[in-house]
């Protein structure tokens, strides 16, 4: 059979999704497909788009993988916009004149923000929220001006307002309803919510509309309202809803609906039998579905009907929303208003606290209809799977929401309580069979988990439920998850850790004797190595320490190949002077050192014998160099660029930056090495954002990401937070690291810590920057701790006669290892291959 | 100290080093005429000695291991792949097919002494 060409329109978030699971699907490549994307860049992530203010760029925000469209076969046409169709004869032109037939075609044209047509909506500074193009608009207008306002007080608009905020000028909501959010919560809740958003600098304007828009006088704008009032503004961003983007569907005969929207049925066909129709500018039902969630459920119906399964159907999605709208939380779920026949509500109100809580029940109070939290999410979870699931409320039902007098939680609904279908994350429609299935299959981790069922990887809203539902399949098949750091501690290293810390242990040999068994081996005794360093930060060559240590540690360089080791010193910064270079020369000739520059700015010494370690750190050290840790579980390098002092694009001084920050975590002893970078603008060629911790210089001061890596995984970095300045930055960074070591496991970077931690990103920043635990203080004594009992170890050790008597190959004589034999290359010693060796001692 | 240069006989002792050279757990490398080996002191004050060749990573480095013991057997972890050998009776614990040499050793006033077995 030849292969049938398969259209999509649109290569938005749907569009992409939808590609994707073909792709997964038709292993066969039954299909050729093609794909029209009017935008001038492929896919990206506008459920993040206003992340775009805060840092973010276009390249982050790609939804698509590299190489996706090459590798996949899938031809797309980039800048071009399909702009007729032709049902009869299965053709469709492009606005740069493509033709192609079709045998299959996708619709998934998103939609458009719809601006109310009121004279002057067109005026220059008059714009919308929806592209990233808007969005660099939004920041031009911003610069220009002093006042903005958003038309619309809905979940977009607010979130919009917040964008408009954080560019610096004074903002106001313009709200036709009488209430904010109108379409998602109630009366009271809008009021609580009006007050919030007031509290933090916005100011709210509803009940308003707006008749026209004229010059103002004292800025760009008048907006004249139907009241007789007026505002005046220089910027105005239209955010009054979403209108699906149906003019093809329209033009070509496909039915719409009487108020836009391309009809589809449960397969998501439209009105021809070879066209689909998906995501935001599709009607099913009446309803149009303005969320992801949804349109990535059609994605994968129209998927699977394409490959032929007979059952695949869209049957309705949910639009339960849980949201952080400038920081105040706020969640809708069901029939919020209480509209249905016979409901019941109960509310609770908190004012002082600014806390709204009110659910909708049954006539006969078994079932939750319905609910609106603000100023909280906790419950919000339960709350919607008691809703969705259709599960029997408590006989109180007020105490789901009321708060408990001995300072737990409300009462929480276990995951267990739940049916295999219940959806657990609605973004990419993963049910809890869905996350037994994986679990079944071996993911066993909550990042493996994550990886394989893409849950929690959208909103990351469901990322607790996800853990929970892990842990406690887990427990159920008896799969003990043996936590324990090796056979002889009952503990994990997180647990060790705690212990070491509140009993104030010491030793290893007090740690073993009070909580483990027999005499260590090579997994718990450098874990607990570390550990006690990150506490006390004692000598690492003290002798009730030395036998804990991996040979590195050990000898404080790293062994190569060949049981020689290398020597890096710290270039801090990667900055060094003339004369210190001169003195890493003098010393590599010297002791005939192979010389390189590493990937980490500075230079490592290889093909010492383990007696010639000391001498040459004499030497280095007597020149001003201190041990660079190369070899220890702690801060490798800070990276920087040459920043604000020498290019021209710079906006702060990232050298010197990079250069206090190695001074101040250097020899921080941690679960694994970490490593750092400080870029001077936003090129960022110090490639921060591929570090533990990135730092970014801007305008105002430094954005602060966290939790990158290189290596075998890479992981791009989280922008953890803006524009800080330098004292916060350093007490952000101090909070971080110490509740790494605090919670990670052992040789976890903080990658993969940050991918297995429930609650994600929102939840570290709210410890970090909330002080949600109220450990903030605690972090930074103990990291203060550490960095006033920094010492150079090479320095203590070649100070101490005994010690340097541990560097040497054999006890009983001077002679050096036989077996190590090197060879010339490029100028420089190597290891001789074990061919090249036997020819040395044939010859010798 | 004695350095040890000839070639030596079978069931021959020779004096490595003092006791008080050993440190407990940090092994010390030590030459026995043209054999290296690996000395540990362990925890109970009982004295090892074991090839300092690794097999498995082709170095003489069995000497700068971790020690500890693995479900009660005394063992030193290989520093460059992380195998564990038996240190009484040079068995891998990973690979059955791989042993590595071990030495008597006794404590004649103070010095230790190693014989080739
Ligand atoms: C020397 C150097 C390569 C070079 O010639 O450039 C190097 C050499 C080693 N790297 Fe590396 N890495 C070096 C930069 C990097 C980088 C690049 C960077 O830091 O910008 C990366 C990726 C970035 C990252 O870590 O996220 C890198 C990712 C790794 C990994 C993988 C880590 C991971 O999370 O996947 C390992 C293995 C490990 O740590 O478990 C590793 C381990 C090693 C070890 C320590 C392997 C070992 O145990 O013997 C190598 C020995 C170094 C030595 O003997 O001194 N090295 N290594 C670089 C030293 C930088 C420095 O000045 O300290
Ligand atoms: C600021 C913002 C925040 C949001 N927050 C959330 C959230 O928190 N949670 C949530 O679930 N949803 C959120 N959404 C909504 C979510 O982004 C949309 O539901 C989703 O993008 C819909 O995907 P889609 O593919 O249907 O449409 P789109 O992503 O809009 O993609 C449609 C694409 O088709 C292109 N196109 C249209 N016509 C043609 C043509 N004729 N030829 C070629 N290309 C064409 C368009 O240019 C567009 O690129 C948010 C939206 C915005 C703007
Ligand atoms: S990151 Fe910016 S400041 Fe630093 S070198 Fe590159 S362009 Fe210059
Ligand atoms: S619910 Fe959004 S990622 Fe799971």
């Amino acid at each position: 059979m030849s292969k049938q060409n398969l259209v999509i329109i649109g290569n938005g978030m749907v569009g992409q999704k939808f590609l994707e699971y073909m792709v997964e699907r038709d292993e066969g490549k039954q299909f050729n497909i093609i794909t029209f994307c009017e935008e001038s860049r492929p896919a990206y992530d506008r459920v993040h788009l206003s992340e775009f203010f805060t840092g973010k760029t276009a390249e982050d925000l790609s939804m698509v993988e590299e190489g996706f469209f090459e590798n996949n076969n899938i031809t797309i046409h980039i800048g071009d916009k399909a702009v007729k169709i032709d049902l009869q004869n299965k053709q469709l032109i492009s606005e740069k004149g493509v033709e192609i037939e079709y045998d299959k075609l996708v619709l998934a044209t998103g939609s458009y923000p719809f601006v109310p047509p009121m004279p002057g909506h067109d005026r220059k500074d008059c714009l919308v929220y929806r592209t990233i193009e808007d969005l660099k608009q939004i920041t031009d207008a911003g610069k220009r001006g002093k006042v903005g306002v958003v038309v619309g007080g809905g979940l977009l608009g607010l979130e919009c307002a917040n964008a408009v905020k954080n560019l610096g000028v004074e903002t106001h909501v313009v709200e036709f309803a009488p209430r904010l959010m109108v379409v998602q919560i109630d009366e009271a809740g809008g009021n609580m919510l009006q007050r919030k958003i007031e509290g933090l600098g916005v100011s709210v304007h509803t009940s308003k509309n707006t008749t026209e828009i004229i010059d103002g006088e004292t800025h760009q704008h008048k907006m004249v309202f139907a009241d007789g009032e007026s505002l005046e503004t220089d910027m105005i961003v239209f955010s009054a809803g979403i209108r699906p983007r149906d003019e093809l569907a329209k033009d070509c005969g496909l039915d719409v609906g009487q108020r836009g929207g391309i009809a589809v049925n449960n397969q998501c066909l439209t009105s021809d039998e070879d066209v689909y129709a998906i995501g935001e500018c599709a009607l099913w039902n009446e309803q149009i579905f303005g969320l992801v969630g949804p349109g990535n459920q059609m994605a994968a119906v129209v998927a699977d009907h394409l490959m032929g399964t007979a059952d695949a159907a869209f049957t309705g999605a949910d639009m339960s929303t849980k949201l952080k709208l400038m920081g105040v939380d706020v969640c809708s779920i069901g029939d919020a208003h209480g509209s249905s026949q016979g409901s019941l509500s109960y509310s609770f109100v908190d004012e002082p606290n600014e806390i709204y809580k009110r659910i909708i029940v049954s006539e006969d109070k078994s079932k939750l209809l319905g609910s609106v939290l603000i100023g909280t999410s906790e419950e919000y979870d339960t709350l919607l799977q008691y809703a969705l699931n259709g599960i029997d409320l408590p006989e109180h039902p007020d105490d789901l929401i009321l708060p408990q007098r001995d300072g737990s939680g409300p009462v929480g609904l276990g995951v267990d309580a739940l049916p295999d279908t219940a959806q657990i994350c609605s973004c990419n429609n993963v049910s809890k069979g869905d996350l037994i299935a994986a679990i079944d299959g071996g993911a066993m981790a909550l990042g493996d988990l994550k990886e394989c069922t893409k849950a929690g990887t959208t909103c990351g809203g469901c990322n607790v439920m996800v853990g929970q539902v892990l842990n406690s399949e887990l427990e159920k098949r008896g799969i003990e998850v043996n936590t324990d750091i090796c056979e002889h501690f009952p503990y994990t290293r997180q647990d060790l850790y705690m212990l070491v810390r509140t009993e104030e242990i010491k030793t290893f040999g007090d740690l073993i004797a009070k909580h483990g068994s027999g005499s260590g081996c090579e997994v718990c005794k450098p874990a607990a190595a570390s550990i006690l360093a990150s506490c006390w930060n004692e000598y690492i060559l003290k002798n009730e320490h030395t036998q804990l240590l991996d040979t590195n540690d050990r000898f404080l360089a790293n062994m190569q190949k060949n049981g020689t080791y290398s020597i890096v010193p710290r270039i801090a910064g990667g900055e060094i002077t003339p004369e210190k270079l001169i003195v890493i020369g003098e010393v590599a000739k010297k002791y005939n050192l192979y010389t390189k520059i590493t990937g980490g700015q500075r230079i490592d010494l290889f093909g010492a014998r383990v007696d010639q370690l000391p001498p040459i750190w004499e030497e280095l050290i007597a020149a001003g160099f201190e041990s660079g840790h190369a070899y220890a579980k702690s801060l490798r390098t800070v990276k920087s660029c040459v920043g604000s002092t020498w290019c021209r694009f710079g906006v702060q001084d990232s050298v010197k930056m990079a250069i206090d920050m190695e001074n101040r975590y250097k020899g921080l002893r941690a679960p694994h090495k970490f490593k750092m970078a400080v870029s001077g603008c936003t090129r960022e060629c110090a490639e921060a954002q591929s570090k533990d911790v990135g730092i970014i210089a801007t305008e105002k001061g430094w954005n602060l990401y966290v939790c990158g890596n290189g290596g075998m995984k890479p992981r791009h970095a989280d922008l953890f937070a803006s524009d800080l300045d330098d004292e916060t930055l350093v007490k952000y960074i101090d909070r971080f690291y110490m509740f790494y070591i605090r919670t990670a496991d052992k040789l976890q970077r903080t990658s993969t810590w940050m991918d297995n931690m429930e609650g994600g990103l929102e939840y570290l920043q709210d410890v970090i920057i909330n002080d949600r635990l109220g450990i903030a203080e605690e972090l930074e004594k103990e990291m203060a701790l550490v960095i006033n009992t920094y010492q150079c170890e090479w320095k203590t050790t070649i100070e101490d006669e005994k010690k340097m008597k541990q560097f040497r190959h054999f006890v009983n004589s001077d002679k050096t290892d036989n077996k190590v034999v090197f060879v010339q290359e490029r100028n420089q010693i190597r290891p001789a291959t074990t061919e090249e060796e036997q020819e040395y001692a044939e010859t010798a | 100290m004695s350095e040890v240069n000839k070639s030596i006989e079978k069931g021959e002792w020779l004096s490595v080093c003092q006791e008080s050279d050993l440190i407990p757990n940090i092994g010390v490398g030590a030459l026995l005429g043209e054999q290296q080996v690996a000395l540990f002191k362990i925890n109970n004050g009982d004295i090892f000695a074991i090839d300092n060749y690794d097999p498995f990573s082709d170095a003489n480095v069995l000497s700068r291991g971790i020690c500890g013991d693995i479900k009660g057997q005394a063992v030193v972890a290989s520093p460059i792949y992380k195998q564990h050998f038996n240190l009484s009776t040079g068995q891998c614990l990973e690979d059955e097919t791989v042993k590595i040499d071990v030495y008597q050793v006794r404590v004649i006033n103070g010095d230790v002494q190693l014989a080739n077995n």
